[in-house]
C-alpha cells in the first residue's frame, strides 16, 4: 500500500464543524419532532430546523477558519 | 393581450436577450461554453448555483408538500443544507482536478480518475437518463405556472414552446455564462415574489404567520410534525431521505460540473458557506402551502396550492409577476440541464464511441448541435408525451445519488479501481429499480434510494478490497 499523508489538524477540526448540521438536522430529529413550545409563532420542529439551517453558515465559516489556521497552506484540501 | 401575459412575455424575452448578450465577448470554445473559462467569482458562482437549485419545484412542490403532506415537507430545508456542507469539503478537490486536467463534465472526472472509457460512458448515460425527465418536469412546471398566471389566456403548451426555444437560443450562443446572467433576473423576481406572498398570504387570511400556525394546528393536529398526513414518511424516512438527497445533490451532472466554473477553490468554499442561507426563503413557500390548506381545502393536486391561493388573494396584475418569476425560474435550470446533457452526449458518449480523437473544435460544434436535439426531445416529452418518462423521473434522484460512493471513495482511496466502482453503481441502481418499481419505497421505513446507497457503498468497498492489487497507483 502507498503511504498516505496523515489528515492535518485543520482538516480534522473542519470536519468536526461540518458535522454540526448532520447532528442537529439529522440525528436530533426524533427528539425535536413536536409542535410545542412554539418559537415566534413557529411550530417547534420548524423553528429548530430553521435555526440550524441558519447556523450552518457559521459552522462552515468556522471550518474554513480552522483550515486556514491549522493547515499548511500548500496542502489546503 | 392581457396585462399579466405582457409582464410574463417581457420577462421571458428580456431574460433570453440578456442570456445571449452575456456570451458576446467570450471565446468560442468548449472551455468557455461549458465552464465559463473557469473564471467565475463568488457572485457569478452564487447566482449560478442558486439559479440551479431553486427550480419550479421550489414554488410548486414545496408548497404542495406542505399542503398535502405536512411535516415531511421540512426535509426540503434540510437536504440542501447537508448538500452544501458536503460540497464545502468535496467540490474544492474536484475543482482542483478539473483545473489541473481540463475537465468539463462529471463523466470527464470518471474518465480521469478511473481511466475507464466504459465507466465514463456509462456514467454519462446515467446522467442523461436522469436529466431528460428532470428537464421535462421543469418545462411542465413552467407551462402550469404561465397558464394559470395568465388567467388561461395562453395554453401551457404554447408557453413551454416559446420559453424553451428562447432558452435554447441563449444556451447555444452563450453557454453557462448565459445561464448565470439570466439567474440575476430569476433570483430578483423569485425572491420578491416569495417574500411578498410568503408573508402576505398568511396575513390576508389569518392576520399573521403565528395565527395561521395556531389555526392550522387546531384544525389539523399532527400536520406540522413528521409524518404529517402521510402514513409512510416517518422520522426514519426523513432522516434517510435527507442523507440520500444531501449526498446525491452534487452528483447531478449539471451541479457537479458547475464546480468547474469557479475561479479558484476558495471561491467554491465561500459559496458553500453562504448557500444554506438561501434555503431560508423556502420557509415562506411553506407558509403559503399551509395557509392554502385552510383557505382552499380539498384540492386534488397539492402542487396547484401555491398558484390557487395566490390567485384567490391577489389582483390579476400580480399574477403576471408570479408567472414571470415562475417562467424564468424554470428557464435557468432548464438551460443548464440542456447545456450539460448536450455536452455529455457529444463529448462523453458520441466522441469516445464513434469518433475518438475528435478535436476540441469539433466537440464544441457537436455539443452545440446536440443542444437542438435535446431541445427537441425536451419539447417532445413536455408537450406531446407528458407521461412517457414518469418512471425515470421517479428514480432520477435515487439514480444519480448512486454515483456518490464512486466519487468520494475514488478521491480518498487511490487503489479503488473502475470495476469495483462500477460494481457499486450497478448494485445501487439495481436496488433502486427493484425497490421502487416493486412498490417497496419506503423500505423498512427508509427511503429506498438510501437503502440502495448503503448496498452500493458495501459492494464498492468489498469489490475494491478484492481487486486492489490489480490497480496500479
Amino acid at each position: 500500500m502507498v503511504q498516505r499523508p496523515a489528515v492535518q489538524k485543520g482538516t480534522r477540526l473542519a470536519l468536526l464543524c461540518g458535522a454540526v448540521p448532520f447532528v442537529t438536522l439529522v440525528l436530533a430529529l426524533p427528539f425535536v419532532n413536536r409542535v410545542e413550545p412554539t418559537v415566534l409563532g413557529l411550530p417547534f420542529l420548524l423553528a429548530w430546523i430553521l435555526f440550524w439551517v441558519a447556523a450552518t453558515p457559521l459552522a462552515l465559516a468556522a471550518a474554513a477558519w480552522c483550515e486556514r489556521r491549522f493547515n499548511r497552506p500548500d496542502r489546503d484540501p | 393581450m392581457s396585462l399579466p401575459l405582457v409582464v410574463i412575455l417581457a420577462a421571458v424575452v428580456l431574460s433570453a436577450l440578456l442570456g445571449v448578450l452575456a456570451g458576446r465577448r467570450q471565446p468560442k470554445n468548449l472551455e468557455a461554453w461549458t465552464v465559463g473559462g473557469r473564471r467565475f467569482g463568488v457572485v457569478l458562482i452564487w447566482l449560478l448555483m442558486a439559479g440551479e437549485v431553486y427550480t419550479t419545484f421550489t414554488f410548486l412542490g414545496a408548497s404542495g408538500w406542505a399542503y398535502s403532506k405536512g411535516g415531511p415537507a421540512f426535509y426540503i430545508l434540510i437536504y440542501g443544507t447537508l448538500a452544501y456542507t458536503i460540497s464545502f469539503f468535496l467540490l474544492p478537490v474536484i475543482w482542483r482536478l478539473g483545473k489541473a486536467h481540463g475537465l468539463h463534465t462529471q463523466s470527464d472526472f470518471f474518465l480521469h480518475r478511473y481511466r475507464s472509457r466504459a465507466l465514463s460512458v456509462f456514467v454519462a448515460l446515467v446522467g442523461v437518463a436522469a436529466i431528460i425527465p428532470y428537464l421535462q418536469l421543469q418545462l411542465k412546471g413552467l407551462g402550469l405556472i404561465v397558464e394559470a398566471a395568465s388567467g388561461h389566456s395562453v395554453s401551457s403548451g404554447a408557453a413551454i414552446v416559446v420559453s424553451f426555444l428562447l432558452t435554447s437560443a441563449f444556451v447555444y450562443s452563450s453557454g453557462i455564462r448565459g445561464s448565470a446572467w439570466v439567474a440575476v433576473v430569476k433570483d430578483v423576481l423569485m425572491l420578491v415574489t416569495v417574500i411578498v406572498v410568503g408573508f402576505g398570504v398568511p396575513s390576508a387570511y389569518f392576520g399573521g404567520v403565528g395565527e395561521m400556525f395556531r389555526a392550522l394546528h387546531a384544525a389539523h393536529p399532527g400536520h406540522l410534525t413528521i409524518p404529517g398526513t402521510t402514513g409512510t414518511m416517518d422520522v426514519g424516512w426523513v432522516m434517510s431521505t435527507v442523507l440520500l438527497t444531501g449526498a446525491g445533490f452534487y452528483m447531478w451532472p449539471h451541479l457537479f460540473a458547475s464546480a468547474f466554473t469557479a475561479r479558484d477553490a476558495v471561491t467554491i468554499k465561500r459559496n458553500a458557506v453562504i448557500m444554506p442561507l438561501y434555503q431560508i426563503p423556502i420557509v415562506l413557500v411553506f407558509f403559503v402551502g399551509f395557509t392554502a390548506l385552510l383557505a382552499i381545502p380539498g384540492l386534488r393536486d397539492g402542487d396547484l396550492a401555491f398558484l390557487e391561493v395566490v390567485r384567490a388573494t391577489y389582483p390579476p396584475w400580480f399574477m403576471g409577476l408570479v408567472g414571470a418569476a415562475g417562467a424564468v425560474t424554470a428557464m435557468v435550470p432548464a438551460s443548464i440541464l440542456v447545456l450539460y446533457a448536450s455536452t455529455l452526449v457529444s463529448k462523453n458518449v458520441y466522441v469516445p464511441v464513434f469518433d475518438p480523437g475528435a478535436s476540441d473544435r469539433k466537440v464544441m460544434t457537436l455539443s452545440r448541435a446536440m443542444v437542438l436535439v435535446i431541445t427537441a426531445l425536451g419539447l417532445l416529452f413536455a408537450v406531446l408525451l407528458p407521461n412517457a418518462l414518469v418512471d425515470l423521473l421517479l428514480i432520477g434522484y435515487d439514480g444519480v445519488s448512486q454515483l456518490f460512493p464512486a466519487v468520494v471513495l475514488g478521491l480518498l482511496w487511490p487503489r479503488l479501481g473502475a470495476r469495483a466502482a462500477g460494481a457499486g453503481i450497478v448494485t445501487g441502481l439495481a436496488v433502486v429499480v427493484t425497490l421502487v418499481f416493486g412498490g417497496h419505497d419506503p423500505f423498512l421505513g427508509m427511503n429506498a434510494g438510501f437503502v440502495a446507497l448503503v448496498a452500493n457503498f458495501a459492494v464498492t468497498v468489498a469489490a475494491g478490497l478484492a481487486t486492489r492489487r490489480e490497480v496500479p497507483t
